[in-house]
Parts: structure tokens; sequence; C-alpha cells
């Protein structure tokens, strides 16, 4: 069909922060998803625990609390290096932001390590009754979240220190990832209350 | 079908043929009917034929609202009659196995509970409640003209109950599938009058009757001694198998392998030569008995009244 | 760490469990996630680059022109920008794809192969249930069939069919140039693939699943699923719910961020919108299955205890997992199929929809309603009677939203003046049969009712009536709607009207009886019957029209095919229709549009009769499409869209095997992980973008 042109979007930019992007539409439709696999998650334990005819947990002493208390308290921690990294990449500062990556490249591996303490805090075993099978799998399951955004962040770390770092559109990329730290860090706060706090009261 | 479910279809076809049939005729008059109007550009406005579709759709929304109240009103009232079933009365545990059913009566004496399998006697016009569960996966008690399916789940027990009002044999089938011999896994539901019921239940409680004729005591020999009494019970015997129904008075029951076989004697033979002829898959192996045993058995088991 | 010391068996031993369960104690799900995350997340992986071919000169000799497209002609303009947006030759071209019109037309092909495939084995059903006793067909290969059937119709056939047609039209009547993210939506149709083809050869090699399409435990458990039938089924759930979840966060976000300006909310196709709710019930939905698989796949796998009752697990909570999903799977399978009704309606009718905003607002009650049915599907279980009143209620409810669509529709039809087409005729189909089905879904959602009803073949005619009826017969209306766009010619009317006739009979024929039996109590998932029953008869007389509906596919294959070769040549709008994807060519250029349309009317064709308004200020010599924003489609920015890739196809092949893997070991999910990352970062590390630098 014939067209004739009533705009020129000549001037337009090509790329924006935040919700003028399709990838933060994009990352926020994932995390809606996985947020709603963690919903199922913690509603299937819930569940589990409302049937449960002996004492919940069942055959085993609470978990330890150290671990998780470490791993929640640099968690949070983290969003202070984090919100700094995704104001510097919405100001297009790279030294800043390369700073902030590797801030938060290094802090993601150690939150992984304390993660790693937290499984035998549980003080069951998957395979031992259903109980044991439900912490280990909302465990595994933000730990997977977790890999996965510090595994990104490491990616954008070394693009952000190659000739690449110099594109202005990266920094949208990094501020994207920044997004998503939010949410790995948001829905680890109910999954811990589940996870430490729910057997003892 | 129990009467209240049986009025409550009824009424539910009625409603949904008449929806249905409106439906259709609305759609039938909308490409038929002539039209007057000029429709050369899609986009002309009509106000006028805009107000009162409105108006139509919405009356007719609002029908369909009313329509489904009392739709809803009516499932409560049937279920709540349907729930409302006086007192325990006769107690049975069912337990559902691949791929056959095991009854238990209850009763305070032990001397008195009762094992039978694939079959259900129950007195003519009193409640019968049954306590539903699962030895292995899920399955669903169904007898179509006496209730509702309630499934059986393993370590849950649910509850069915009913009134039979007339005497008969009433056929029931698993309703959920269980794996591969889901087809054939029947049971019957045999209602007697309260009189003939307690014979029977007090038939059924006597152990076996020892075999009088020479094969058939051939037949109870192979039966004991061989793999038969391993997974098969006959009290009074000492075949004490749990795992296969209990086989004290089968030759009184009415089917073979839970519904595949009319009960006869050239039945049980040509069952027990190869069971998985007629129910491929079913947990009784094929038995190496000669033709004379497996004839023997049969006899024997097919006196078992 | 205290918690180090307590396992006497200390050291390494008691860290392996741990290892292992961290690496595959998540098997399928994990995977997913990781696979899923990067993706979106590396909308940067869709790195935008220059086309590598320099536009073909305008006139030799003289300077490069501007390369934006603001001087250009129209005609000019669609060469140089097909040249942009084209795929790259050659078989690995092919299979770096990120057109949009590629996906869509590849998922619609395949899921049209995997109907036939689904339709076999109904055959072979109806074959062996023809007569009583019949003895074709043993209990092993046909409980593997039925499930074969089901799962083929649901996962391989009508999600990812209606998800195809939408990723083919929905950049094209919101009028942009490419999804979201199309290498994303190029991952999700090799994964859906290569799902497919791993449950059919599965079949072929007799590990087919043979627990029925929703695997209740225990049955599917690890003490009663023989072999690796139910882990098949498992791993295949994984793979379809991947590319659907995928396909839906791209649709999404194609629908918010990239309508036409112009395209304000009330002015969104019905059919965009349509599938705009499916994708957020397939995003709510969705992830109760793969919970459900996944537990189910690591009590088999690795001896967890979540649908064991033995030790604290439930065997119902399986069944409120699945169902929780599988309720709102049939509206994502229907509601699609409505929005091909809302579409070709206005067309036929000659006005445009009546109601479109109580249209609009059923659609999202239906999609909200959705989520508060699934018990109905577990009357049968022994809930309190309650709650299962408060779910019949809520199941009636819904009969609400789906009434005013009807309503609306009749009213469009009514008031508008309707040229009876082979696509209108389907949608008549439709009618018949989906009313009379919606209608015994109200009488199964009754609860005494449904007690009588519920697994025989009672239910079995309501949801071939719904499904056949409500999204099968509005397919086919949408595929002879729509042929003449995707491939530039016209079906035939007359086979057209044979195919709805035989189609039509023989599926009344085939399925208006089952209601019978189902009153007569004949049990569904039973591969024989006895005799004295006395249903032979309707059997047989169902397998016959069975047949008959086979014939009619037969009618539309011989339609399709003979079209293809000689068919009339389709014109851009042939039924002069008033949506954007009329103005763009009969079979659309790999750019849709020469320019970006303007819009402002719904029906933008009939309203602009000589010219579209139109955007200028692209590139031609990149892949540029306009972002606007979400509520009033005012232009905002020229985002780059991503060239072809192959990387999309190499991770779907990495996390394929990891799926396929798992199902024999674990430690597949630890080496599958690791390759599947590399397939990632290769897709996601920019490659070289001169336009960034502007
Ligand atoms: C496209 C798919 C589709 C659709 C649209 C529907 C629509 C509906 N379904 Fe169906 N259903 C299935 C697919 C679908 N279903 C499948 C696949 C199964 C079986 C799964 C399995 O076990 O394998 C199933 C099973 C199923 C059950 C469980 C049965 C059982 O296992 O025992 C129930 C119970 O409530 C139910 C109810 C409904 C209802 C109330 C609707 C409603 O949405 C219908 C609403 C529509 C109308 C009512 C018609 C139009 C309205 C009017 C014309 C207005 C006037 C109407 C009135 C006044 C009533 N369905
Ligand atoms: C969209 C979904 C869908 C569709 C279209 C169909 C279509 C058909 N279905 Fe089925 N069906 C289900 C979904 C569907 N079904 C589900 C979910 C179940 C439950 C499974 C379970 O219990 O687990 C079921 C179960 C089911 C049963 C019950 C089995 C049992 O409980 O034992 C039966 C029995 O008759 C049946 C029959 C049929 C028939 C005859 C068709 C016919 O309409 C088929 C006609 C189609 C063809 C014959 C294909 C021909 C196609 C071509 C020729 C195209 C050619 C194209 C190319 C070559 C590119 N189906
Ligand atoms: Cu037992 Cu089906
Ligand atoms: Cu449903």
């Amino acid at each position: 069909m014939k067209t004739r042109v009533v705009l020129d979007l000549k001037d337009h930019p090509t790329y924006g922060f935040g919700p003028r992007m399709t990838t933060w539409w994009g990352t926020l439709a994932f995390c809606a998803l996985e947020g709603m696999g963690f919903a199922l998650v913690s509603g299937s334990y819930l569940y589990l625990a409302y049937l449960s005819e002996s004492a919940w947990p069942i055959g085993a002493a609470p978990p330890d609390l150290m671990p998780g208390i470490v791993f929640s308290i640099l968690l949070l921690a983290s969003l202070l290096p984090n919100h700094w990294l995704k104001q510097a990449a919405v100001k297009k500062d790279l030294r800043r932001v390369r700073i902030g990556l590797v801030v938060m490249s290094l802090l993601g591996l150690v939150l992984l390590g304390v993660r790693v303490f937290e499984f035998p805090a549980l003080n069951i075993w998957w395979d031992t009754n259903a109980y044991g099978s439900m912490l280990w799998l909302i465990l595994a399951l933000h730990t997977v979240h977790l890999a996965t955004d510090v595994g990104d962040t490491l990616v954008v770390t070394v693009l952000m220190f190659t000739k690449e770092g110099r594109v202005p559109r990266r920094f949208t990329d990094v501020e994207d990832n920044g997004f998503y730290w939010y949410f790995v860090v948001g829905s680890w706060v109910p999954l811990y209350v589940l996870l430490y706090w729910f057997q003892r009261i | 079908m129990a009467g209240g479910i049986e009025s409550l279809t009824w009424f539910f076809i009625a409603v949904c043929t008449v929806v249905w049939l409106l439906t259709m005729a609305a759609l039938g008059f909308a490409m038929l009917r002539r039209r007057r109007t000029d429709h050369a550009d899609p986009l002309k406005e009509r106000p006028r034929a805009d107000r009162l579709a409105t108006l139509a759709v919405s009356g007719l929304v609002a029908l369909t609202a009313v329509i489904l109240v009392v739709l809803t009103a009516a499932t409560f009232l049937t279920g709540k009659s349907l729930a409302g079933m006086q007192g325990e009365g006769l107690v049975l545990r069912v337990t559902g196995q691949q791929w056959w059913w095991q009854v238990t009566y209850e009763s305070d004496q032990p001397s008195r509970v009762l094992s039978v399998a694939n079959e259900i006697h129950v007195p003519v016009g009193e409640t019968v409640t049954l306590k539903l569960t699962s030895a292995d996966v899920i399955h669903s008690f169904w007898v179509p003209s006496l209730a509702g399916k309630t499934d059986l789940i393993p370590r849950r027990t649910n509850i069915q109950s009913f009134v039979v009002d007339r005497p008969g044999t009433y056929r029931g089938q698993c309703a959920e599938f269980c794996g591969f011999q889901h087809a054939h896994m029947g049971l019957l539901v045999i209602a007697h009058p309260r009189a003939e019921f307690d014979a029977w239940y007090e038939a059924q409680l006597k152990p076996a009757e020892r075999p009088s004729e020479a094969s058939r005591q051939r037949g109870e020999q192979v039966f004991t001694s061989r793999a038969c009494a391993m997974c098969h019970g006959i009290r009074g015997t000492s075949a004490a198998g749990r795992v296969a129904p209990d086989l004290t008075h089968v030759g009184s029951q009415q089917t073979i392998g839970a519904g595949t076989l009319p009960m006869s004697e050239d039945n049980l033979a040509r069952w027990i030569a190869d069971p998985h002829h007629f129910k491929p898959g079913v947990n009784m192996p094929k038995t190496d008995l000669s033709g004379e045993d497996i004839g023997a058995v049969a006899a024997y088991l097919a006196g078992l009244k | 760490m205290s918690a180090g010391g307590r396992r006497d068996d200390g050291g390494l031993r008691a860290w392996l469990p741990t290892l292992l369960a961290f690496a595959s104690g998540v098997a399928g799900a994990l995977a997913v996630k990781r696979m899923l995350y990067p993706q979106a997340f590396a909308r940067i992986a869709e790195v935008p680059g220059i086309a590598r071919r320099a536009p073909p000169p305008l006139v030799p000799g003289q300077v490069p022109f501007d390369t934006r497209d603001d001087g250009l002609d129209d005609e000019t303009l669609d060469r140089v920008l097909a040249d942009t947006w084209r795929r790259e030759p050659g078989f690995v071209g092919w299979l770096s794809s990120v057109d949009h019109k590629d996906i869509g037309r590849r998922y619609i092909v395949t899921a049209f192969i995997f109907l036939f495939l689904g339709g076999l084995s109904s055959i072979a059903m109806r074959i062996q249930l023809a007569r009583p006793e019949n003895g074709f067909i043993g209990p092993d290969l046909y409980n593997q069939l039925f499930t074969m059937h089901g799962m083929t119709m649901m996962f391989l056939f009508a999600v990812p069919v209606m998800q195809g047609l939408g990723i083919y039209l929905v950049p094209l009547m919101v009028g942009t140039r490419n999804v979201a993210f199309p290498r994303l939506t190029a991952f999700s149709y090799w994964i859906f693939l290569s799902g497919g083809l791993f449950l059919w050869a599965s079949f072929m090699l007799n590990i087919g699943p043979d627990v029925g399409w929703f695997a209740y435990v225990p049955l599917s458990g690890p003490e009663y699923g023989i072999g690796k039938r139910p882990d098949v089924w498992a791993q295949m759930i994984t793979y379809t719910e991947v590319a659907s979840l995928a396909g839906a966060v791209s649709t999404i976000v194609t629908v918010f961020k990239q309508r036409a300006p112009g395209m304000s909310l009330d002015r969104v196709p019905l059919f965009v919108w349509a599938l705009l709710i499916t994708s957020f019930v397939i995003i709510f939905a969705m992830p109760a299955v793969m919970m459900a698989s996944t537990m189910l796949i690591l009590d088999r796998l690795v001896g967890t205890h979540f649908f064991n009752p033995a030790e604290g697990g439930d065997a119902l909570l399986y069944q409120h997992l699945f169902w929780f999903f599988g309720h709102p799977e049939v509206y994502i399978i229907f509601i699609p199929a409505t929005g091909f009704v809302s579409a070709i309606i206005p067309t036929f009718a000659r006005r445009p929809i009546f109601g479109y905003i109580a249209l609009v607002l059923s659609l999202i009650a239906t999609g909200f309603l959705s989520f508060g049915l699934w018990v109905h599907h577990m009357f049968a279980t022994g809930l309190p009677m309650l709650g299962a009143s408060l779910f019949t209620a809520a199941s009636m409810l819904i009969a609400i939203p789906n009434g005013i669509q009807i309503f609306c529709w009749i009213a469009t039809l009514w008031m508008g003046r309707p040229v009876l087409k082979t696509p209108l005729l389907f949608v008549l189909g439709f009618f018949f049969i989906f009313v009379a089905g919606g209608l015994t879904g109200v009488m199964v959602a009754s609860v005494p009712l449904d007690l009588q009803v519920h697994d025989t073949y009672f239910v079995v005619a309501h949801f071939h009536y719904v499904l056949i009826g409500g999204a099968v017969f509005p397919l086919l209306a949408a595929v002879y709607y729509w042929f003449p766009k995707f491939t530039g010619r016209m079906l035939s009317e007359r086979l057209g009207t044979w195919n709805f006739w035989t189609a039509f009979i023989g599926f009344n024929g085939a399925f208006f009886p089952m209601h019978i039996l189902g009153f007569m109590g004949m049990p569904r998932r039973v591969y024989t019957y006895p005799e004295e029953l006395g249903w032979g008869g309707i059997n047989l007389l169902v397998t016959a029209f069975a047949l008959m509906l086979f014939v009619s596919f037969v009618l539309l294959t011989v339609n399709v095919v003979r079209s293809l070769r000689s068919g009339s040549v389709a014109p851009a709008n042939p039924w002069d229709a008033g949506t954007l994807e009329w103005a763009a060519a009969s079979p659309p250029l790999p750019h849709n549009f020469a320019r970006i349309p303007v819009v402002t009317h719904e029906e933008p064709l009939w309203h602009e009769r000589e010219s579209l308004p139109a955007v200028a200020g692209l590139r031609v010599d990149a892949r540029e499409i306009v972002v606007t924003t979400v509520t009033s489609a005012r232009p905002d920015l020229r985002e780059a869209s991503p060239d072809p890739s192959i990387w999309p196809f190499l991770s779907a092949m990495a996390v394929g095997a990891t799926f396929l893997g798992s199902i024999f070991s674990p430690w597949f999910v630890v080496w599958g992980t690791p390759v599947a990352a590399v397939a990632l970062i290769g897709w996601f590390w920019p490659k070289g973008n001169p336009e960034d630098e502007e």
C-alpha cells in the first residue's frame, strides 16, 4: 500500500534506560514468571507443612542460622553498590561502571561461596523426607538465579573492559543487569523466612 | 443413577439445550435476515442499531447470569441432599490394587471380619459406607447406577455412602487410569434383602470346604504346594498369600479377574493356563502347571462355593 | 562451620552429595532457568549490527545516498530494506534466520505435522475401539497411544500452532518489522522442535510415555512408572514449556513496545489482545507444570519425596500443581482462537466488531478467572463439599465472559452484511460446536453431575467439542483467511467448502455420540470393553465418522498443495480487510513495511483508503525498529533489531541435549551446563556494530 510520510523520527535516540527499552520489559516478564515459580514452590511447601501429620520440620532440627544470616546480610548490603552501579550506568560513567562491576562480581562470588554452606546447614538431606526435598528445592532454585546473575555480571564486566565498553548502548545492559539483581535480592527475603524461620514459629 | 442426580442431569440437559438452540437461532437469523441498508462503506456509523445491540447484548448477559445462578443453586441443593445420608450403616473398607478390589467388612469381633475381592454384597435399603483407599496408585470407585465416583488415593481415606433401593447386581468399574489393565478392573455390587445378605455373610465367614472327590483333592494339593499359595489365600488350608484376592469362596463369585471373564470351571482353567491372554500385564504370572493339574485346580476352585 | 562438624562421615564424601544435588537436584527446571534468564537479559545478546552487504548503488557512479529512508520512494525503499532484513543465503543462513515470518511459518508447519501424527494415533485408537474386545492393539501400545495423542495435540500442536500464528501475525498487525526478541523466538522454535522429535523418537523406541497427558503420581512416580517412560513425559514438558515461555515473553514486549505510532491501546486489534493475554496466562500458568514435572523427575531420579505420602509428601499436591497449569492451558489454546474469530468476523460482516471494549474486558476476565478453576478437574478426589462448590460457582462464572464474546460476535454479524466465504463458514462451525462444548463444560462444572461423568467419554466429548470446535475450527478459518498473506496464493473456495462440510459432519458424527457413551458409563482410557455392555454399535459409528474427519484434513492438504502449485495469485488485501497486516505485500517482504505506518483508527485500512500515513527517518542500512510508549504508542526510540545468528540454534541444541541426557544421568546437567553457557555467551557477545557509534 502507498504511504505518505507524516512524522520524521530522524532525531529520536537509538537507546534509553529503564522502561523505555524493550530489554527492561523482557527482564520484567522473566522476573514475573520466575517469581511465579518461587510462589508455587513456597505454596507447595506450606501445603505439605499444613498436611503433615507429624510435627514440622519432620525428623530434623531446624536449619542452623549462621550461614543464612551471613548470606542475607551480604545480599542486602549488595544493594548499595548495585544501586551505585546502576546510577553510574545511566550517567555513562565508564570508570565508575567498571569499578562497580568488579565489586558486584566479587560480591556475587562471595555470596555463591557462602551459599554452599547453607545447604549442609539445612540439617537434612533432600532424600530424607518431603520436608528435606522442599528445603533443597527452594534453596537450589534461588541458587540458580543467583548463579545466573553472577555469571551475567561476570560476562558484562569482561565486556565493559573491552572496546565494547565504549559503546554507549552497552550501559543499558549494565543497568538491566542491576535491575535483575533487585529481583534476586527481593525474592530471597520471603524465601529466607520460609527456610529458616517458618519451622521455628 | 441415584435419584437426585438423575433429575439434576435432566435439568441441566434441558437448560443447556434451550440455551444452545436460542444461540443458534440468533446466529441463523443474523446470517440470513434481509438487509435493507447499504453496506458499501464498512465504517458507516449506525448509532441506532448500535444502541439496540448494546441493549440486547446486556440483556442476554443478564439472562446468562440468572441462568447460571439457578444452575449453581440446583447443584448446591442436590449436593446437600446427597450429603445428608443418615448414619454410617454397613461399613466396608475398599482397597484398590493394580488391578482388583480388596473389600473388607469391618467388625468389632476379629472373627467376623471378612475379606473378599471384586464383589460387594450389601443389604437393600440400608446405608452402606465405603472407606476407600489404595495400596498402590490412584483408582476410582464407580458404580454408575448407585453413586458418583470417589478416588482411592494411597494414604488417604475417602468416604462414599449409598443406599441400594432394589435387589440386583450392579456393575462397577475403576474410573481413574491406573496403568496397564485399568480397562479390566471391574467389580459388582450385589444387593440382597437383609436376611439373604446375612446368610451370605455367614456362609462367607466359614472356611473353605475340604473337597471330597479325588480330582479336587489333587487340585487343593497342587494349589497349596505350588506358586498359587504364595499370593492367594484360602481360609481353612495352608494357602495364606495376601497380595492377591482371597479365594476361600471363589466359586460363588460371578467373574474371574475383576470382571475379565464370567465364572465357570472352564474359564478358570483357561485363566490359570494363561491369564495374560485375557488380561495382558496382570500381576498373576503364567504358571508351568501341567494340563491335568490345571484342570484339577480349576475344579477345586470352582467348587469353593 | 557447625554444619560441617555435625556430619560424622565428614570430608569429601559428605560434600559429594551436596555438589551432586546442587548440580542435578534441580535437573530440568534449573537448566531452564539458566537458559531463560540470560536470553531475556541478553537483549544485549540480540546485538544489533549493520547489514554486511552494502546497499546496491541506486544510480551507478553517484555518491552513496544518505542511510536514512527520508528521500527514497517506496519501491527503492522496499528493495534496499529487503536486502537489509533478509536472511543469509545457504543452509546455515536458514538455521540462523531470526525473521519472525520464517519462525512463525516453521512453527505452523511443524505443528501441523504433529497434528497429523496426533491424528494418526487417534485413528489407531479408534480402530481398536471400533469393536468390543478387539485385538488390534494391546494395552501397552494403547496406553502409549492415548498419551502420545493427548500430549502431541496439547503441547506439540494446539499451543505451538497458536503461538506460531502469533509470531507471524502480531508484528504485522501492530506495524513493526520483527518481534521484540527475535533470537529468543528462534531459540524457542528449535527447542520446541527438539522436544517434539524427542517425544516421537522415544515412542518409536518403545519408551513413549503411557501415563496419560497429565501423568498422575504415583502411577508416574518412581515406584510404578516403568522404565524411562514417565521421564520422557517430564522432560518433554520441560522442552515445550521453555519454548512457550520464551515465545510469550517476546510477544508481550512486542505488543507493549513495538506498536506502530498512534496504535494506542484502544486501537490494538483484538487478535493482538488475544495473543497478549494468552502470553500473560502462559507466564503465570506454565511455571506450575514446570514445578510439577521437575519435582516428578527429581522424585524419580534423585530420590526426593515430594509426592511420596510415606515420607511426608502428597499425591494430590501433584494434581493441584498440574491443574493450576492445566486449566489455564485450555484457555491458552482457546483465547488465541477467539482472536482469529474476532479478526475474521468484521472482515466478512463488512463492519467493525461490535463491543470492542466488552470483548477486551472479557478476554482479560477469562484470563484472570482461568486461574480459579483448576479444582474442577479434581472433584472426585474427595475434597470438602464447600470448597468444591466454590469451584463450581467459579466455573459457571466463566460462562459470562464467554457468553459476552459469543453475543458480540453474533451482534456484529447481525448488524453487518455477511459474505459467506470459507473462513466465515468455519467460524459458523465454530459457533455451532463450541457453544455446545461450552455448555457441556457448564454441566461438568456441577459437582454431582461431574461425579457421574468424570473420566468417561462424556468428558472426552466435552473437551473435543471445545478443543476442536473452539480451537481447530477457528484455526482452519485462520488458515483459509491468512493463507493468501502467508503465500501470495488463494486457496480454492470449492475445495474449502468440501473441507468444511466433511470436517463438520465428520466431527459431530464422531464426537456427539461420545456424550451418550459417557452416560452409558464408558470410562475413558480403556483399551477395550466387554461386548455385553452394548457400547459396540456407537463406538463403530464414532470410528466411521472419525475417518471422515480424517478425510477432511486430507482435503485441506490437497487444497494447500494445489494452491501452492497453481492457485490464483493473491493481492495484498484480497478480502478488503481493515487491519495492518493486509497493508504488507502478500507474502510480506522481509522488512514487512517500507515505512512504519502511523495508526489513526482501529481499522486503519478501512479508514485510510488512498495511502497510509507513515513515519520516516529510519536507517535503511541497518535493522531498526520504532519503539513506542506502552499505552498511547507515542514514538520514543529507534532501537536496533538483532541480526541473524546461528547461536540460538546452537544454544537450543546444547540445552536440548542437556534435557535429554538428564533422563539417563543427572550428570548430564553438570556437563551440559557449561556447554550451554558457552553457546549463550556466544549469543550474548556483541560482534561489532558500527551504528552503535552513532
Ligand atoms: C479449548 C479448551 C477448553 C475450553 C474453552 C473449556 C471450557 C470449559 N470447560 Fe473444559 N476441559 C477441557 C478443555 C476446555 N474446556 C479439557 C481439555 C478438559 C479435560 C482434560 C482432561 O481431563 O484430559 C476439560 C475438562 C473440564 C472439566 C473437568 C471434567 C472432568 O474431568 O470431570 C470441567 C469441569 O468443570 C470443565 C468445565 C469447563 C467450563 C465451565 C468451560 C467454560 O469456559 C465454557 C464457557 C462457554 C460457554 C458456556 C458457551 C458460550 C456461552 C453462552 C452461549 C452464554 C450462555 C450460557 C449459559 C446461560 C450457560 N472442563
Ligand atoms: C487439540 C487437541 C485434540 C485434537 C485436535 C484431538 C483430535 C482427535 N481426538 Fe483426541 N484427545 C485430546 C486432544 C485432542 N484430540 C486429549 C487432550 C485427549 C486426552 C488424552 C488422555 O487421556 O491423556 C484426547 C483423547 C482422545 C480419545 C480418548 C482416548 C481414551 O481415553 O482412551 C479419543 C477416542 O476416540 C480421541 C479421538 C480423537 C479423534 C478421532 C480426533 C480427530 O479429530 C483427529 C483428526 C485429525 C487427524 C486425523 C489429523 C489429520 C491431519 C492431516 C491429514 C494434516 C496433514 C498435514 C500435513 C501432512 C502437514 N481423543
Ligand atoms: Cu484402577 Cu483404573
Ligand atoms: Cu478446566
